[in-house]
């Protein structure tokens, strides 16, 4: 069963930005707006150097690392082009206005 | 015919008498060495060299040099060495004989021989013409005097340029450096600008009310007075010469109206007249010019001409582009080709730095004509295109003419444009959809026999071949086919030919702004002014914007644009913001920020060093540095807190430093005269000011200012983009410095005497890189691009510049700055956009 937490509603996200959320015991989480206004949710941090991602510049469905501009896929968490590596995905819902978030295994374990 | 000149043409000329041997070739004699007599022997030679043996007569003492690059000889862009066309090796390794400043005076058709003014009788099997025309002298008293002359060869130049030497000599007259060109025409106006540039004052005596008005209409010829006002010449239209006075040589020329206008040179650019001369005495047939068939023969079949001395179906020619086409069939004639000449439509460029003026066809108006015309008073465009039963018929562009050359295309192809007449006068990237929108494409569409380089008659399809044939840059372009090497105003068409040609390979093509347009910075930039575009989905909506919503390089490129476009009106985006500028502090590696507070020119004082200690301690900042730009360097503060911090700082009468923007950064400045034993000038106020005057601003790249208080140059100011440095007699302005990765130390841009000129220019430079570089280009590599002159052309009056044009773009710069100078820290330290620091907080957990 996933346990799902409600981080706020979606004008709470910049469009096309990010906002972060912190759960106990876990890495910080970036939650994306898209232009077209579907959300995601990353770790917020780069395959490459661990760069914030919440910071970059979103654009359709990849938002560029503001370290060194690797392009990362909001839908897989993937590097794009050249790059190789992946940042993992969160679930994430929207109900309405209200952005649902699906709590992480780990915390789910801990729990 | 006799000998002139009393040259005898006994038996020591006859011997030189060259009559053709039993060799197979056929011996062709051409008199003039200009522009078309030389042309034509090479579209010969390309055809079959080996088919005749050439002479060429010149009346001048040069090889043949391209005549319409006088203009810039005389206004000092190029030397005459630049503006040959065929050199001395050229006519060897052809084996042609080049007998030069021996004019032919006499034609014998029955013999079949030619004589020179020196004697020289030489025999021909086959004669061309090519005599261009004699300028038009009006026959007004004085018109013999010494000073007097027209504007044809280099001769002319030469005795300007001696007139303005002389003119610039100690306690000379304001007579003696004042120059009277007469006729307000496409070759007087350059003789003016010439002129004007050598130091001359120049009066443009013009008989009709407006100038050029053969290309332009009444609107550009009122602009193009104004602008040549502004660069300080006295532009008198509807004025008619009266005489010519002086003792003997020119003093001056009156008006039939009584006005006296002092001048020690007189220079008559009224008109051409095709010379004749030559062919009438010989019986040939003569209308306003030596009248030719398609092959370019003239009544009699041994004998033929080309260039500006001839008439063909009616008309003659006084530009160099009809001559091109004239001497492809002419060559074609001579080789048993048969094409033929169908005459040429013509169009006009005024070859002035910095005045953008093009002309094509009729724009008379009339009956059945529409006008389309899209003025901007505010960049000083003017455009009309005349379109009659869906074609264009006429077309006048003034300030912006980069179309010039697509409407010209239009006209010539008599196209229907009746589809795309909404859009036409927007100019091509805009009107012509579909492919045509990529510019690229539109240079790809084009047929090979397209004309690419009007100067030197360089079609597409020959450029490609120097390509292909291994010229893989612009300059090997220029060597190998000329295309791009006269005027260089087909420069982007052939780097463009450059990148389809050579794909990838190619190092200087012009770049697209990314990957999501076909668009070049300039483009973009050019069609946001143009079409008024006022927000970031406008321009990818209008420009077909490949992606959704750009990538991470146009869109903080588009935001820049935009915001400089329209300051106060356009609303920053701050999703377009890369995050240093839209956190307005530096991320670190870590993902903390470093927080850098302004201290003017330097300075500091006990409060605020207390603030800032108090900040490293209320917030464990890990680090404080003295950065290299004058100021200190608070570390590792966390997204969260940098409101708070902000709020410390501005408590204590601190702003932002913009360390982290493509702005203003630092203004670095040494002690200056108020301390310092070598000091010339108050360097440390100066930079306060300075930077007073400049923080806030966004520009292309990043920028840096200092200002040293003598030549000692403590503040590295020669390593800035704008630098001073000051001296006893005022301050030398420096720009175009870099001590990043590639070191370029400053070029001098001019010298100045008081603080408040070096403040007005240093706002005018700032303005105009503002405006002009492409985004993320530095001053360095931006003034290495378009190169000092231009810096200057657009900002001193010494070079062309209007007087009034650091005052312009300065008021420019301080009406952007009314918007720009607020302190973004206050506004976030007041709560504003508090999204960006804060976390989301989880509300609520649902079970499902
Ligand atoms: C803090 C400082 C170093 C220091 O501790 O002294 C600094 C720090 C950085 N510099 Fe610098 N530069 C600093 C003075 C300079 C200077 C010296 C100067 O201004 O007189 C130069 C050479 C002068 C010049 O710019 O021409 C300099 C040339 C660069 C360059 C190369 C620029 C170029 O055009 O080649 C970069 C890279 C870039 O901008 O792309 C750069 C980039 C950076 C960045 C922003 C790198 C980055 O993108 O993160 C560093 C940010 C550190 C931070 O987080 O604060 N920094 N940097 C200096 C801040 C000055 C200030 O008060 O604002
Ligand atoms: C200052 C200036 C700027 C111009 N700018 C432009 C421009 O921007 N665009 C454009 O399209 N056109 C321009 N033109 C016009 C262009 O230069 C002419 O159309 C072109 O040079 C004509 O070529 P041509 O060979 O017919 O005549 P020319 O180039 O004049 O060549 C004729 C040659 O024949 C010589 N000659 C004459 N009689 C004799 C004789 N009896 N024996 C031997 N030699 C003789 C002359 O001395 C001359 O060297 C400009 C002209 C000038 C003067
Ligand atoms: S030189 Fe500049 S960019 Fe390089 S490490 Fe030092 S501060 Fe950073
Ligand atoms: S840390 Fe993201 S690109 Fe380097």
């Amino acid at each position: 069963m996933t346990q799902w937490i409600e981080i706020g509603i979606l004008t709470d996200i910049p469009l096309r930005g990010a906002r972060t959320v912190q759960i106990e015991g876990q890495k910080e989480i970036a939650v994306f707006r898209t232009g077209d206004g579907e959300v995601f949710a990353l770790v917020n941090e780069c395959p490459h150097k661990k760069g914030p991602l919440s910071q970059g510049i979103v654009h359709g469905h990849s938002v560029a690392c503001p370290l060194h501009n690797w392009n990362i896929a909001l839908r897989t968490g993937e590097a794009q082009g050249e790059d190789k590596g992946c940042t993992p995905t969160i679930a994430v819902k929207l109900e309405g206005d209200r952005v649902l978030l699906a709590l992480p295994e780990r915390v789910e374990e801990a729990a | 015919m006799e000998f002139q000149d009393g040259i005898d043409a006994s038996a020591d000329y006859e011997d030189r008498l060259i009559v053709p041997s039993t060799d197979v070739s056929e011996h062709l004699v051409v008199v003039g060495n200009g522009m078309a007599g030389c042309r034509a022997v090479e579209e010969l030679l390309a055809r079959d060299a080996g088919r005749y043996r050439v002479t060429i007569f010149g009346a001048e003492p040069h090889v043949n040099y391209n005549r319409i690059m006088l203009s810039p000889v005389l206004a000092g862009e190029k030397t005459f060495d630049e503006i040959v066309i065929n050199s001395r090796e050229w006519y060897d390794e052809n084996d042609i004989d080049l007998i030069t400043a021996d004019p032919v005076t006499a034609i014998d058709r029955a013999a079949k021989t030619v004589t020179s003014k020196s004697g020289r009788k030489v025999h021909y099997d086959r004669l061309l013409i090519a005599t261009g025309s004699d300028p038009f002298i009006i026959p007004v008293p004085g018109k013999d005097l010494p000073g007097v002359i027209s504007f044809r060869d280099m001769k002319d130049v030469d005795t300007m340029l001696a007139a303005a030497e002389a003119g610039k000599a100690d306690g000379a007259s304001e007579a003696a450096a004042s120059a009277v060109v007469i006729g307000g025409g496409l070759l007087g106006l350059e003789a003016a600008h010439g002129l004007t540039l050598r130091g001359m004052k120049v009066t443009v005596i013009h008989l009709m009310p407006t100038l050029m008005e053969r290309q332009l209409d009444e609107a550009a010829g009122y602009l193009l007075k104004t602008a040549l006002e502004g660069r300080g010449q006295t532009i008198l239209t509807g004025a008619d010469t009266a005489e010519i006075y002086g003792q003997d040589k020119v003093e001056g020329v009156r008006l039939k109206d009584g006005r006296e206008i002092p001048a020690r040179l007189v220079v008559m650019a009224v008109g051409i007249r095709p010379s004749v001369a030559l062919a009438r005495e010989a019986g040939l047939e003569v209308g306003r010019g030596i009248k030719v068939d398609d092959h370019m023969v003239t009544s009699d079949p041994a004998v033929l001409a080309v260039g500006e001395c001839v008439e063909h179906d009616g008309n003659v020619y006084g530009l160099v582009a009809p001559l091109w086409d004239m001497c492809r069939s002419l060559a074609d004639g001579l080789t048993d080709r048969h094409t033929g000449y169908k005459g040429s439509v013509t169009s006009t460029k005024l070859k002035v730095a910095g005045l953008d003026v093009f002309s094509a066809g009729d724009f008379s108006g009339g009956e059945g004509c529409e006008d389309i015309v899209l003025r901007d008073a505010a960049r000083g465009v003017y455009k009309r295109v005349v379109v009659k039963e869906d074609k264009v018929v006429g077309a006048v562009l003034y300030g912006d003419t980069a179309d010039g050359g697509w409407y010209f295309d239009l006209l010539k192809k008599g196209e229907d444009v009746s589809e795309i007449r909404d859009l036409l006068i927007f100019g091509q990237a805009f009107a012509a959809g579909g492919a045509g929108l990529d510019p690229k494409a539109a240079v790809a569409a084009l047929p090979a026999d397209a004309e690419i380089c009007g100067c030197n008659g360089v079609s597409k399809g020959q450029v490609v071949a120097s390509i292909e044939g291994g010229a893989c840059n612009l300059d090997a372009v220029r060597a190998t086919c000329k295309a791009s090497a006269s005027c260089g105003s087909c420069t982007g068409l052939v780097e463009t030919l450059l990148a389809l040609t050579l794909g990838e390979e190619v190092q200087n093509g012009p770049k697209t702004l990314c990957k999501c347009t076909s668009f070049t910075h300039d483009d973009v930039r050019r069609e946001i002014v143009a079409q008024g575009m006022k927000s970031i989905p406008e321009v990818m909506q209008q420009l077909h914007w490949s992606t959704p919503d750009g990538c991470s390089s146009c869109r903080p490129a588009l935001n820049y644009y935009l915001l400089c476009a329209l300051p106060g009106e356009y609303v920053d985006d701050q999703a377009s913001r890369f995050v240093n500028e839209r956190m307005h502090a530096n991320i670190q590696k870590d993902g903390t920020y470093s927080v850098v507070p302004r201290m003017w020119g330097g300075l500091t004082n006990p409060k605020e060093l207390r603030a800032i200690a108090d900040v490293v301690e209320k917030f464990n900042a890990p680090m404080v540095k003295v950065t290299g730009g004058q100021r200190l360097d608070i570390f590792g503060i966390r997204k969260e807190d940098l409101p708070a911090v902000w709020a410390d700082l501005n408590a204590a009468g601190m702003v932002s430093g913009h360390a982290y923007g493509k702005s203003l950064r630092t203004v670095k400045t040494c002690v200056g005269s108020e301390w310092c034993r070598f000091g010339t000038q108050d360097s440390t106020g100066l930079g306060v000011q300075i930077e007073r005057m400049t923080w806030g601003s966004w520009m292309p790249h990043k920028f840096k200012i200092a200002v040293s208080g003598c030549p000692r140059n403590c503040a590295e100011a020669t390593i800035k983009d704008f630098g001073v440095v000051c001296v006893d007699s005022g301050y030398e302005l420096h720009v175009g410095g870099n001590g990043g990765i590639h070191v370029r130390a400053t070029d001098l841009l001019c010298k100045v005497a008081t603080e408040q000129e070096a403040m007005e220019v240093c706002a005018a430079f700032i303005q105009l890189y503002r405006e002009e570089a492409r985004y993320l280009e530095r001053t360095a590599p931006w003034i290495e691009r378009v190169g000092l002159d231009y810096v200057k052309g657009k900002l001193l009056e010494s070079h062309g510049a209007p007087a009034d044009a650091i005052a312009t773009y300065a008021a420019r710069f301080h009406f952007s700055q009314s918007f720009s100078q607020e302190d973004p820290w206050a506004e976030r330290a007041s709560g504003e956009r508090a999204d960006l620091h804060q976390h989301l907080e989880p509300i609520a957990i649902a079970a499902e």
